[in-house]
């Protein structure tokens, strides 16, 4: 850009009507090394703007996420206790299963103690039997006595 | 303002606060301080954010107000002198040293303007904002931000004239 061009543009800049478009020509023109002496301190001034520009912030910033969380604890605590009383307390909660399965064990048990009665009844019989034979003999004993 | 938003939106603001929180304290230490505690405070109200047009103005505006509360509140507790200080121990380091270097000269100017002069320069020179947000930020008129703005320019340039011409002479 040529001198006459940058001339104008300080004059509005020191009276601050440039734009920023303009103000950005400014900036690269005092970037470049051929500074006319009059105009030096305008290169001061932007180099020092740019150099501002290039600032970082290093440091972390800490931001606190940290939720109430006993709030959400105190619920689920809620919760649990809920759902083990009402287990707990639930009468007869039997699944179809498992009523079918205690019917057929019932039905086994109930065959297996017929089985038992059964046979206990059959030696019951015989052992009547020999009763009755050990009575004869005692009889016939004591009638001849 | 969900957390994603907030860290797309207005985290990448943090170096913009801390360059202003810098230029008006001065300390890079208390500035980046500053810049935590603003950010902790934007953090906690991020759910108002979408209340406000501009974010990015919202926080130039209260970095401003926190810093210019802190300056205060350091005046008031007499900390002025380990302020003044600070700074007579710079200007005799820098004399010392005897850096003629004219850009660490414009920060010395920058910070001997004005509170206002020095956050428009701030605002317009280094952060590149229009007019009329420094207007918002700052609570002034656009003509007024344009007035205070070029007198802050000719103030620095007259200064780096003197300076250089005592150099010389």
């Amino acid at each position: 850009m040529e001198l006459a061009n940058i001339e104008q543009l300080i004059e509005k800049y020191e009276n601050a009507e440039t734009s920023l478009q303009e103000e950005q020509v400014l900036a690269a023109y005092f970037q470049q090394d051929n500074t006319p002496v009059h105009l030096l301190e305008y290169k001061a001034m932007f180099g020092y703007f740019n150099e501002s520009k290039a600032e970082r912030f290093t440091k972390t910033i800490p931001l606190k996420t940290k939720k109430p969380y006993w709030k959400w604890a105190s619920v689920a605590a809620a919760a649990i206790l809920l759902v083990s009383i009402y287990t707990i307390n639930k009468p007869g909660s039997l699944s179809d299963q498992e009523r079918i399965e205690a019917q057929l064990a019932y039905q086994e048990t109930q065959k297996a103690f017929q089985l038992i009665s059964q046979n206990l009844n059959k030696g019951e019989s015989v052992a009547i039997a020999g009763l009755q034979e050990f009575q004869k003999t005692q009889n016939k004993v004591f009638k001849n006595n | 303002m969900q957390q994603t938003e907030f860290l797309n939106t207005v985290l990448p603001l943090k170096d913009k606060v801390f360059r202003l929180a810098k230029r008006l304290l001065v300390s890079i230490d208390e500035a980046e301080d500053a810049t935590q505690e603003l950010f902790l405070k934007l953090w906690k109200n991020k759910s108002k954010l979408k209340n406000y047009s501009s974010v990015e103005a919202f926080a130039m505006t209260m970095t401003k107000n926190y810093c210019l509360d802190q300056l205060k509140a350091k005046r008031s507790n007499n900390l002025k002198l380990v302020h003044s200080n600070y700074k007579d121990n710079n200007i005799s380091l820098e004399r010392d040293i005897e850096v003629k270097d004219s850009v660490s000269k414009v920060h010395e100017l920058i910070e001997k303007l004005p509170e206002k002069q020095k956050l428009i320069i701030q605002l317009r020179d280094i952060e590149n904002f229009e007019f009329e947000e420094i207007g918002k930020i700052l609570d002034l008129q656009p003509t007024a931000v344009r007035v205070a703005l070029s007198r802050a320019r000719k103030t620095i340039r007259q200064q780096l004239i003197k300076q250089h011409n005592y150099g010389i002479s």
